[in-house]
């Protein structure tokens, strides 16, 4: 199968006052058609960093010392502006880490829809709206909230509307930094089930970037398991969970908090 | 059972906000509804429960920023609307510190974190010598007390920073913390860590602690009682052992079969928990009409009137 996006030893560097820093080390590696890839590591481990590169949203001191980043065999490190602009959003999207933080504040929630939308083609402001209010309801979101301001919607509530946001265009493939963590555990659950049947229906890929390793084990087809800038493992989901080869993929999942088990009846109510 | 008065009582605290926007009809938000919990010297309160749920309200209610709609916050038994004086003011709003998700959020990214801390205990501890007072701090939260007073926010880890932050309640002698997910921008292995401070400073400081988290697994680790919120209504309380162990109230079931099981895989095409979710959730809405106790200090609520949809 050939891959929707691969990546050929890409590094990031952060210039900074002394020498470069270099986040992301000469990583490869593939997000074929309709999969989810996770990928998990340690605070600073560079998985933000590799999201923006892959975006190109990366900003200076960032800097891709080299590498390509092929979608759909087309070069996203030699694109134009004008390509990019319209390759961002409508093929690729992102849910952005702090997602809950990345609204516009002095905006209404209908105007970012609005104005990303009408960024991609004429759409009239009634189009919106039921757009809008569509994209806000398959969240869990009441479409009469459309029209309150961020810091009047929970951490929650905020960080649905920017996964709705990042689905509006049904891009091929979205990029998603954590994109739950601000959600209790049983929306979480839904916005990921929800994911996956519009993944179903849509056809799109995923990259999911997570601390959850449990999470990502629940919802990723492969797993990437980065430390210090590197992938040190990559494989099948079920090997990363039950089979993990690398030292480093252990120690994470025996630090992974766990519940003591259930005083009485199932674990599942469902 | 506990010999000491409560340090915090929330008395049926109710808070409604009017949202007026400049499009479309002006709408309320009930965002509590009626909210009753108290919380001892040196224990710790989860607060868990539903994004949206009202939890933040409840310690964003308890330092200052709303004032109720209805309702009383009493801290060691008087009411603080009534604290009129200046200086009664001034006590409270040190001995209730908050500490927020984001590690960053709460300290000056101009000022080294000497000047953070060395501030507050001048204003709090003007007795003791600063220098030794600063450093002794720092011990207390597990920071190197030589390299950190010259360092500035940005050269410091998430976990480095969130220490700080408690230092900084320490530093103002505070006795009760709101805790609003301090954990839950960091990694796992920090945050275990972070944990076992505030375990500590419950332990050894006496110090209460709200602590509003979505992980169910870190309150069973810190937390003596859990109350769970739902839509601006507190649905189960009681020991974390018994509520988390054997939660009896629909909601609370749903949120402990929900916590991701690496064993589970996800499918879009499972509808039977969005269907179970969407069934939980519309039991749950009505009014709470009683509190009933189900265990030793365990009380589930009983909603008004069930519709069926
Ligand atoms: N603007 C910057 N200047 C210098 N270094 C940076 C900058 N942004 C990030 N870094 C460094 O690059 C490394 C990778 O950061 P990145 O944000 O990609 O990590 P991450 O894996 O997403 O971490 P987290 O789980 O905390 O979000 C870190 O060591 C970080 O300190
Ligand atoms: N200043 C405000 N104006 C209007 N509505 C508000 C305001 N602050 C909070 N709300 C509403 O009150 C409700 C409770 O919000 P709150 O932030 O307390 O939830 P939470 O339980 O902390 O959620 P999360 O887990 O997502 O952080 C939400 O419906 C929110 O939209
Ligand atoms: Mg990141
Ligand atoms: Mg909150």
């Amino acid at each position: 199968m050939s891959a929707l996006l691969s990546v050929e030893g890409l590094r990031v560097d952060y210039l900074t006052a002394h020498a470069p820093f270099t986040a992301v080390r000469d990583i490869s590696f593939e997000i074929r058609p309709n999969e989810i890839l996770g990928l998990a590591g340690e605070s600073g481990c560079g998985k933000s960093t590799v999201a923006y590169a892959l975006m190109r949203l990366h900003k200076p001191p960032a800097l891709v010392r080299k590498g390509r980043i092929l979608f759909q065999g087309r070069d996203v490190l030699s694109f134009s502006d004008k390509e990019l602009r319209a390759w961002r959003w409508s093929e690729v999207s992102m849910v952005f880490q702090s997602a809950m933080n990345s609204l516009n504040p002095v905006m209404t929630i209908f105007r970012q829809f609005h104005d990303m939308l009408r960024a991609h083609g004429p759409v009239t402001r009634a189009d919106a709206m039921d757009r809008t209010a569509q994209m806000l309801e398959m969240v869990g979101i009441s479409a009469d909230r459309m029209h309150a301001h961020p810091h009047q919607l929970s951490g929650g509530m905020r960080q649905r509307v920017a996964l709705a946001l990042a689905l509006s265009l049904q891009p091929k493939l979205i990029l998603m930094d954590e994109p739950t963590t601000a959600l209790d555990v049983v929306v979480q659950r839904e916005i990921l089930q929800e994911v996956l049947r519009l993944k179903d229906k849509l056809g799109f890929s995923v990259l999911f970037i997570t601390h959850d390793i449990a999470l990502m084990a629940q919802i990723s087809d492969r797993i990437g398991i980065m430390r210090a800038g590197e992938i040190v493992e990559i494989g099948a989901a079920e090997q990363i969970v039950s089979a993990p080869a690398h030292a480093y993929t252990r120690s994470l999942w025996e630090a992974m908090p766990t519940l003591a088990p259930q005083m009485e009846g199932a674990t599942h109510v469902v | 059972m506990l010999s000491e008065t409560p340090i915090l009582q929330l008395d049926g605290l109710s808070k409604t906000f009017n949202v007026r926007p400049i499009f479309g009809r002006a709408t309320q938000v009930e965002a509590l509804r009626n909210v009753s919990l108290s919380l001892h010297p040196g224990r710790a309160l989860a607060l868990v429960g539903e994004s949206g749920s009202g939890k933040s309200t409840v310690g964003r209610m308890i330092v200052g920023h709303h004032r109720p709609t209805a309702g009383r916050i009493l801290f060691e038994g008087r009411d603080i609307a009534e604290l009129t004086s200046r200086a009664d003011q001034m006590r409270y709003r040190q001995a209730v510190q908050m500490v927020f998700q984001d590690p960053f959020s709460a300290l000056n990214p101009a000022h080294t974190i000497r000047h953070h801390l060395a501030r507050a205990l001048s204003l709090h501890q003007p007795e003791v010598d600063p220098e030794a007072a600063l450093r002794a701090i720092l011990e207390d939260v597990e920071l190197d007390p030589i390299s950190t007073p010259a360092k500035f926010p940005h050269e410091l880890s998430g976990g480095q920073r969130q220490r700080v932050n408690f230092a900084r309640a320490l530093a103002v002698k505070a006795r009760l913390i709101v805790a609003d997910e301090p954990t839950s921008m960091l990694d796992v292995s920090i945050r275990k860590s972070i944990l076992g401070l505030m375990q500590r400073l419950k332990a050894e400081h006496g110090l209460a602690i709200l602590y509003i988290t979505h992980d169910i697994a870190t309150a069973e680790y810190l937390a003596e009682e859990t109350a769970v919120m739902f839509r601006g209504q507190v649905v189960e309380q009681g020991p974390t052992a018994s509520v988390v162990g054997a939660p009896q109230h629909g909601y609370t079931r749903l949120l402990r079969a929900a916590v991701p099981d690496p064993a589970l895989r996800l499918t879009g095409s499972d509808a039977g928990f969005a269907a179970e979710a969407q069934r939980v959730r519309a039991a749950s809405v009505p009014p709470v009409a009683q509190m009933r106790d189900v265990a030793l200090g365990h009380r589930i609520a009983e909603h008004a009137e069930v519709t069926h949809a």
